[in-house]
């Protein structure tokens, strides 16, 4: 059983999905998706634990050895990364299963598939089907975009999907590159051949700047970024509140190519751009979410600010600064997610005005007011929830990098815009109404989507008292993900002699 | 045949950026069916081009290198599932809004 544990994670949605695709009845694809995403949170969990022993996991597909088959690896990034992805997946989809997932048809096979693309996105060690899982979690992702319908959705949809098309191309021609040059597409193998001499350097390094440019567009890197606001506004909440964790899988691409493949062969491939530009991004952020007219938009605007705050981590190439990273990510995801289904609540319960700022009936479910409280504070990184813990981890680990003044400044800047920004709208949203006007009646908000949310809200609070061990685990994962050798080694060990230019024809 | 194949793959790139920066979305979409085309071939070179060579290892034998050939299948059928999405979403723009340009406002 625990040989085979890896690919639990990645069987389970395929499977779900499959049995949901047989009946189309709703309770019934209902049912299966909550058991499934339940079973894969218990799964993922117990992949976190086995995996804090600091054993690589290598389970070949087929059991065809590492440099000529696929391999997953499971390591404590990817174990992690992945218990992430089932919590929200269970969450978001226990919000979904309240009545959004009516509105259109085929939206649990979907999400399943989302999340299988997600999944082994994190767990393959192989830059191919790196490459099949991203589409596999883009396929999903444009037809539950386009959830609900509606013309703004169609409209957001499209742009999308050429974007991603285009990323797609060139994420070929990055893979093409490193297989003409490399003459492998494993990653610990890439690792290995690029620490040999005999292969063209030039090529090599433009392959590589091309895959993390296709890896900084699913990030929103800032030129890269114009598409993610309003991609993410025009999604339904729980379809925003999953893509919260999207952007997460181009950092964590970022940083595992970062730390395996390029700190031992080519360190300076990321010096002077990406920490650069992300900075920019954290600016643009700042300035949008200032702008915003509607608290959806201003919550996608705070997920892309979180994403550049975490693009400034993968130059730095120490395990100290991924460690806080780490942490960053995981609290600002929740964070994320649980403000996309909290305006997904709050516009429900204003009627015409809907979650635009300005002045409407007041809110029916006065727990709401006291969430959004909470969840502002996480997201704004004021104490004492987690968002504070991750800001405070975050800048403490960059005060002795090059760019760690400038880091500091923006970031502080952007944090003190974004708190002002909250602080303005939220006095709209709860305090400002239309003079003797009454809460609308309407659909209550119902256990599920009160559940759902409040779990979601609550990982503010809960993550700030279990910083320790989570920051601990942060830690130990960094120092494993930091320590390529061992990867190299680990991958490799588990299969026959390394491919290579010797033994192409 | 390495010009051939270069000169090719770089005519169908440029006519390919050039179609996916217009305003409307039919030519969007070929442009970037074009530069799908132009993906797997510049895919199927970075295996060597070798005449007369099947992908088949046999002893003796010259063989061509199969794995590119494998990537191109799939980089084909993942391409061509995400072009046919975009051809529904495009009809679907064009339903709602009565206007088939990308970033469609208003009927321009």
């Amino acid at each position: 059983m625990n040989a085979n544990a890896p690919i639990l994670p990645i069987l389970i949605p395929l499977l779900a999905a499959l049995l949901q695709m047989i009946s189309g009845h709703l309770r019934f694809q209902r049912a299966v998706g909550l058991l499934a995403t339940a079973l894969l949170v218990l799964v993922t969990g117990w992949l976190t634990l086995l995996a804090d022993d600091g054993v690589l996991r290598v389970y070949a597909l087929g059991d065809w050895p590492a440099p000529f088959g696929i391999v997953l690896v499971v390591d404590r990034l990817a174990a992690g990364m992945s218990l992430l992805t089932a919590v929200l997946g269970f969450l978001v989809l226990l919000y979904a299963s309240a009545g959004f997932d009516e509105r259109g048809v085929h939206f649990h096979p979907l999400f399943q598939f989302q999340l299988l693309g997600l999944l082994g996105a994190f767990l393959t060690g192989d830059l191919f089907n790196l490459f099949v899982f991203f589409e596999i979690m883009l396929l999903a992702s444009y037809v539950l975009l386009a959830h609900g319908g509606g013309l703004a959705r169609t409209r957001a949809g499209i742009s999308y999907v050429v974007l991603n098309l285009v990323g797609s191309a060139l994420f070929l021609i990055a893979l093409g590159l490193i297989y003409g040059t490399l003459g492998t597409l494993n990653l610990a193998d890439v690792a290995r051949a690029l620490a040999l001499p005999g292969y063209d350097r030039s090529l090599a390094r433009l392959a590589f700047a091309l895959l993390i440019a296709v890896f900084a567009l699913k990030a929103g890197l800032l030129p890269l970024s114009f598409w993610l606001p309003h991609t993410y506004t025009a999604a339904g909440a729980p379809v925003a509140a999953l893509f919260a964790i999207m952007t997460k899988v181009g950092i964590v691409a970022i940083l595992r190519v970062q730390a395996i493949a390029l700190a031992p062969a080519m360190p300076d491939l990321l010096d002077n751009w990406l920490t650069t530009l992300a900075l920019a991004t954290v600016v643009f952020a700042a300035l949008g979410a200032l702008a915003a007219v509607r608290l959806r938009a201003l919550v996608a605007w705070l997920v892309l600010l979180s994403a550049g705050t975490l693009l400034t981590t993968p130059a730095q190439a120490s395990a100290e600064v991924s460690a806080a990273a780490l942490y960053y990510l995981v609290q600002s995801t929740l964070a994320g997610a649980a403000f996309f289904l909290l305006a997904g609540l709050i516009s429900e319960q204003r009627g015409k005005v809907a979650d635009q700022f300005m002045a409407g009936p007041p809110l029916r479910a006065t727990w709401l007011r006291i969430a959004f409280l909470v969840v502002a504070t996480t997201a704004a990184a004021l104490p004492p929830f987690s968002g504070f813990v991750g800001k405070v981890m975050l800048l403490t680990s960059m005060r002795d990098v090059e760019a760690g003044m400038a880091i500091w400044v923006v970031v502080l800047m952007s944090g003190f815009i974004v708190m002002a920004t909250l602080a303005r709208d939220g006095c709209y949203l709860i305090w400002k109404h239309k003079a003797a006007s009454r809460p609308l009646t309407g659909d209550p908000v119902g256990w599920r989507r009160a559940t759902a949310t409040m779990l979601l809200i609550a990982a503010g609070p809960l993550l700030a008292i279990g910083a320790r061990p989570l920051s601990d685990y942060s830690a130990r994962t960094a120092a494993q993900l930091h320590a390529p050798g061992a990867y190299v080694t680990g991958v490799l060990a588990a299969g026959a002699t390394p491919t290579g230019r010797g033994a192409r024809p | 045949m390495e010009v051939l194949l270069s000169i090719a793959i770089g005519v169908l790139t440029a006519c390919g950026v050039f179609l996916i920066l217009r305003s409307r979305t039919f030519p969007v979409l070929l442009g970037l069916t074009l530069l799908s085309y132009a993906v797997n071939l510049f895919l199927f070179a970075s295996g060597r081009l070798r005449v007369d060579a099947p992908p088949l290892i046999r002893a003796g034998a010259s063989y061509a290198d199969p794995l590119p050939q494998a990537l191109v299948l799939t980089a084909i059928v993942i391409g061509f599932g995400m072009t046919a999405y975009l051809a529904i979403l495009a009809l679907r723009a064009l339903s709602e809004s009565g206007a088939d340009h990308v970033d469609t406002e208003q009927e321009r």
